[in-house]
């Protein structure tokens, strides 16, 4: 197996721990939780972990002088880059989370509130859930057809089709997962969805090689 | 669709798995890493840990020990006990939690619970209400200084939503360690009274419980800590049995036992003699990733 050194984003929110053990747990061992700058700017790939609200995220990374650097790797490099949950969201040109707020708009759409048409669906969207995704994308490849896994959120990122990687449905057609080109992006917690999460995790640094 | 969630539930106490019973008896169990490996394996939806000395103690949430715990847990790690501050919180998911359970201080400090969603989200805060019935009436325990309020589980539990949680966690106090089921009058109405999933705690010891509970009420998540530490192959066996009952849940574990059948206190019954010898000549293969 090749080592690809994985940079995992400190930027004050996130459930750093987890991610962490996900991915050590995959034998890869040049794994780094950082917020430095030159750390994060020489990483193979990157892995933006997310469990917060969308400002606080936001200025996490400002006040780090971390979207300059990211908007560097991803936008000017084209180097591959991960986002779970609100680490997807950031990636949004802007959210409406207690206010709106900029976003770093790597993929054009926004973040909106999750607003089901049943009363009987209950916010946040918390458990397992089965996602199905598009034909031919690389991270869900070794999985199954509607592979179960683990969301919790209260927002979801509404954009153009063509930036859809994966659905689920919670009342609504929500987007499962997102990409454009390098940029990758799961509304769900793959760390924490067990066996599917771990190879999804696999599949996305197993792209990561053939960069 | 959503699935319903098998949550397994660790009440530790002195850095140690405990059985519980009623909130006053407590027997050891064992370790904490090794039973949430074994949830975790298990396919348990989530693992719930709440350590029931570290608010008495005074001292905070043990770190140390959550990392140990979340070390080979792969599905959601739900932190409670003593949790005082926001540095707490960050300190938690920094250890590989990453949920936190708030309980005693949204007591002592209303505003902790909207200052933690307000930067985490919502959906990283469980509001923890332990319930007592007295008299049949239900109203809130404060297993801190062991009192009961005069507070109704269902006010509290709006209250707590509005402050900002994004999950009740209903526990009861009399069920406890019982296993004669949950309480479905108060967790349907507790459901009711709010828009957030609940996932309900207590009383759980046959798989039929699990049935009971999201087939009555509008519960997300049921939880046992006893039923899944003493019985063997009691995840698997409840997971299966929900299955059969066309309820929602997921199952992503090797054994399934979907041919499985139980008997009334749901433990497996044997099968016959030819599926036995059918079972010689199977080859299984282990899961790899």
């Amino acid at each position: 197996m090749k080592q690809p050194t994985i940079a995992i984003i400190d930027y004050g929110v996130g459930n750093t721990g987890s991610v962490r053990n996900a991915i050590d747990w995959l034998g890869y061992k040049r794994i780094l939780l950082t917020d430095d700058r030159t750390s994060i700017a020489g990483a193979d790939a990157l892995v933006l972990p997310g469990v917060g609200a969308f400002k606080s995220c936001a200025d996490g990374l400002k006040c780090r002088g971390l979207d300059q650097v990211l908007q560097e790797y991803v936008m000017v490099r084209g180097r591959p880059i991960l986002g779970i949950c609100v680490g997807m969201q950031l990636m949004a040109s802007e959210s409406e989370e207690n206010g709106v707020h900029k976003g770093l708009n790597w993929i054009p759409g926004r973040v909106v509130k999750l607003r089901p048409e049943s009363n009987s669906l209950t916010v946040p969207h918390v458990g397992w859930n089965e996602v199905s995704a598009v034909e031919g994308d690389p991270l869900f490849s070794r999985l199954p057809e509607g592979a179960s896994f683990y969301f919790d959120h209260s927002f979801h990122f509404v954009g153009q089709a063509s930036s859809t990687a994966a659905t689920c449905c919670y009342g609504l057609t929500i987007n499962a997962a997102i990409r454009r080109d390098n940029v990758f992006g799961v509304q769900f917690h793959p760390e924490k969805s067990h066996t599917n999460g771990l190879k999804l995790f696999r599949a996305f640094f197993n792209f990561v090689d053939q960069c | 669709m959503l699935k319903k969630r098998i949550v397994g539930c660790l009440t530790i106490k002195d850095s140690l798995v405990v059985r519980s019973v009623g909130f006053k008896l407590y027997f050891p169990v064992g370790s904490p890493e090794i039973a949430a490996r074994f949830l975790s394996q298990w396919g348990a939806d989530e693992i719930i840990l709440l350590d029931i000395s570290a608010t008495r103690r005074g001292d905070g949430p043990n770190h140390k020990l959550i990392e140990r715990v979340s070390r080979n847990c792969f599905v959601p790690l739900t932190v409670g006990g003593g949790i005082r501050t926001v540095d707490d919180v960050q300190a938690l998911l920094q250890s590989g939690a990453d949920k936190v359970a708030i309980n005693s201080a949204a007591f002592e400090k209303p505003n902790l619970i909207g200052d933690v969603a307000g930067v985490f989200g919502s959906q990283c805060v469980v509001a923890t209400i332990d319930c007592l019935r007295l008299d049949k009436r239900a109203v809130v325990y404060r297993h801190v200084n062991q009192q009961a309020t005069a507070l109704h589980p269902k006010e509290h539990a709006t209250r707590l939503v509005e402050l900002g949680a994004g999950e009740i966690l209903l526990n009861s106090v009399d069920r406890d360690g019982a296993g004669k089921g949950f309480d479905l009058d108060l967790i349907q109405e507790v459901c009711g009274a709010v828009t957030t999933p609940v996932i309900c705690c207590g009383g759980a010891g046959r798989p039929e419980h699990f049935i009971e509970i999201f087939s009555k009420t509008r519960a997300s998540a049921a939880a046992a800590g006893n039923f899944f530490h003493f019985y063997e192959h009691s995840l698997t066996i409840t997971k299966s049995v929900l299955l059969q009952s066309e309820i929602s849940i997921r199952q992503d574990t090797h054994a399934t036992y979907h041919d499985a059948k139980t008997s009334s206190d749901g433990r497996l019954l044997r099968q016959s003699d030819s599926y036995l010898e059918d079972l010689l000549f199977l080859r299984a293969d282990r899961e790899e990733i």
